[in-house]
């Protein structure tokens, strides 16, 4: 059993590299590549959320600022989406005959693959810096986050010029490799690359949040006052975990842009925050399995339930995320690990009923 | 620093909260190996006292100090780090946490962010964490879950956690309230263990405690200190009872 257990997550894994693009064809595939993309946001938004009590209603930020970063090197290198002058086309539209400065460094794919995790890392850092050393914390921190997110998306949004605004940036039609980013080869490479990093995400939340950095941040979560009492500042342990979500955060939104083809100012609407949310919560916060269960799960829920009836979606995830606050605050694998599963099964005599005072013997003398 | 020198005093401190005074023109010396009890009607200020030693409070005039330096403006942390710890008045642990790393936390010597991640517990510190844990009688629960303690186990982690953090001066806020008497007993035991090498100031409403615990007294009465002696002295000072029990009839 203890073999069967240490073999599971190679098990996954082995079956998301190489048996789901076998047995799936390429929409379905590529739609997995989206959940498994999402769900590095998930654990990220665990590892403040869950872990250290700070509910983030702005991670969209983040998820944008790695999809942008990605998606303006796609859009430089491509030819076929150059204008007259050598940049990219849309910048006609707006009379735009130069290339703002903060695009030029896109040119570099080296530059590129590290600003699309380092520059939310920055953002997020400098952001939760400030709230968290001025001791904004709770709602007041929830709020404030929300805020710095629409503050962006009013940026992104009306800046045609600079992003071309509502329009987002199209990167199906772009190149990589002198291969089209849309067609289908391409497409399962982006899914392995993400079936690949979505657990080195999971290994970054489990060093953050395993030994005694781990036990810090349960601390803040658990009290934060009596943690500064003990002589630790929280300040860097928040900011750190902040940056760290970012970071990821900018990951995962690389990530799904190439895969979904575009990225626009809709990454940070104020429903997708909450919504990734809403994954964490279903998924079971606190836990590092929970978030990537949630994301996949809801997301693939959602295309299901799109595909049937797309007028439906919106109220079957409210629908959802009531039933799981009310029903199973742990979430759905917080619920499975405290025996939730069982007791269900026992319910319809499936499963054996524990005998009376089961946790006698358990937890009252715990074993040394 | 002499001996003669306090090693925490206030002086002349006030703290008001929108016009109301906690406390007023509070003058206390702390020597080194002291043992004090703080005694008081509700509000007479004994809380705010250690908020304001703590750095959770600013006075809104006066000093403290700390081997002689200032404590005015410093945070929290950085006045624990200095060597005072103290217990809240309700048990305050880390509920998510077990008890052995609710101690190890405590009693980690460097505080800061990075070395946390980098490096574990040091041996001598985790020794003493056990020591600690075995002294209070939490050793057979070290795997459980703080919040799953009883209320009497929660105090006594609270406690063993101010001990784990290694303070020079134990500020404890009731340190007994809710305790069964044979747990307050045991407390009393524990916190006398603690003199000699510690400052220790308690806090409390139970008369038996501060008897067990044969510290001398200060009674505070709205915002200031109303007299100090030992028990008996202080009980029968008529100001300590007009203040506890009311006016004498005419």
């Amino acid at each position: 059993m203890k073999l069967f257990q240490r073999l599971v997550p190679w098990i996954l894994l082995a079956v998301a590299l190489f048996i789901l693009p076998a047995a799936l064809d390429d929409f379905r595939l590529n739609l997995f590549g989206r959940y498994f993309a999402l769900a590095i946001t998930a654990l990220a938004i665990d590892l403040i959320w869950g872990y250290t009590g700070l509910l983030s209603l702005g991670q969209g930020i983040f998820f944008a600022l790695g999809g942008y970063a990605v998606a303006m090197y796609l859009m430089l290198n491509t030819e076929s989406l150059a204008g007259g002058n050598g940049i990219p086309k849309f910048f006609e539209n707006y009379g735009v005959a130069e290339l703002p400065f903060f695009w030029k460094p896109f040119w570099s794919p080296a530059f590129t693959l590290i600003a699309l995790w380092v520059i939310p890392a920055v953002v997020a850092g400098l952001v939760g810096w400030l709230i968290f050393r001025n001791r904004i914390k709770g709602v007041y921190f929830s709020i404030i986050t929300q805020a710095a997110l629409m503050v962006f998306f009013h940026f992104f949004n009306g800046q045609q010029k600079l992003f071309d605004g509502t329009n987002g940036l199209k990167t199906s039609t772009s190149e990589l490799f002198g291969q089209l980013v849309g067609s289908p080869d391409m497409q399962v490479v982006f899914y392995r690359l993400t079936v690949i990093l979505l657990p080195l995400a999971f290994l970054v939340c489990r060093y953050f949040t395993s030994g005694r950095f781990g036990d810090a941040l349960i601390a803040i979560r658990d009290d934060e006052t009596r943690f500064r009492f003990a002589g630790f500042n929280s300040v860097p342990f928040k900011t750190i975990v902040f940056l760290v979500a970012g970071a990821l955060c900018g990951i995962s939104g690389a990530l799904y842009t190439v895969q979904s083809g575009i990225v626009s100012p809709q990454y940070m609407s104020i429903s997708f925050s909450i919504e990734m949310v809403i994954w964490v919560a279903v998924g079971g916060r606190g836990t590092l399995v929970g978030p990537i269960i949630g994301a996949t799960l809801v997301n693939y829920l959602r295309s299901l339930v799109s595909e049937a009836l797309p007028e439906a979606w919106l109220f079957v995830q409210g629908a959802l995320f009531i039933f799981v606050v009310v029903l199973m605050p742990d979430g759905i694998y917080g619920w499975v690990t405290n025996g939730g599963l069982r007791s269900l099964l026992a319910a319809f005599g499936i499963a054996k009923k524990a005998k009376t005072y089961p946790q006698l013997d358990e937890e009252a003398v715990p074993v040394d | 620093m002499s001996m003669s020198e306090p090693l925490l005093e206030l002086n002349d401190v006030s703290v008001s909260f929108d016009g109301f005074y906690a406390l007023t023109d509070l003058s206390m010396k702390l020597y080194k190996g002291e043992l004090k009890s703080i005694i008081g009607p509700n509000g007479a200020g004994k809380t705010t006292f250690l908020d304001v030693i703590t750095g959770k409070v600013r006075p809104t005039k006066g000093s403290v100090t700390f081997k002689g330096q200032s404590l005015l403006g410093v945070s929290e942390q950085k006045i624990s780090r200095q060597g005072i710890g103290r217990k809240f008045q309700t048990p305050r642990v880390f509920e998510n946490l077990s008890v052995l790393r609710n101690l190890e936390l405590a009693a980690s010597p460097v505080k800061n962010a990075f070395s946390l991640l980098g490096s574990g517990l040091p041996q001598a510190a985790k020794d003493e964490v056990h020591r600690i844990m075995n002294y209070v009688g939490l050793a057979p629960f070290a795997t459980v879950k703080a919040g799953s303690l009883s209320h009497g186990q929660k105090q006594w982690l609270a406690i063993a956690s101010l001990v784990a953090q290694a303070p020079e001066v134990l500020l404890l806020d009731e340190p007994v309230a809710g305790l069964t008497d044979e747990e307050t007993l045991r407390t009393a035991e524990l916190i006398k263990s603690l003199a000699g090498d510690h400052t220790v100031v308690v806090i409390e409403h139970d008369m038996e405690f501060i008897r067990d615990l044969d510290f001398d007294v200060t009674v505070l009465h709205q915002g200031q200190v109303l007299t100090e002696g030992p028990l008996d002295q202080v009980k029968a000072d008529p100001r300590v009872i007009e203040v506890y029990l009311g006016p004498p009839e005419q």
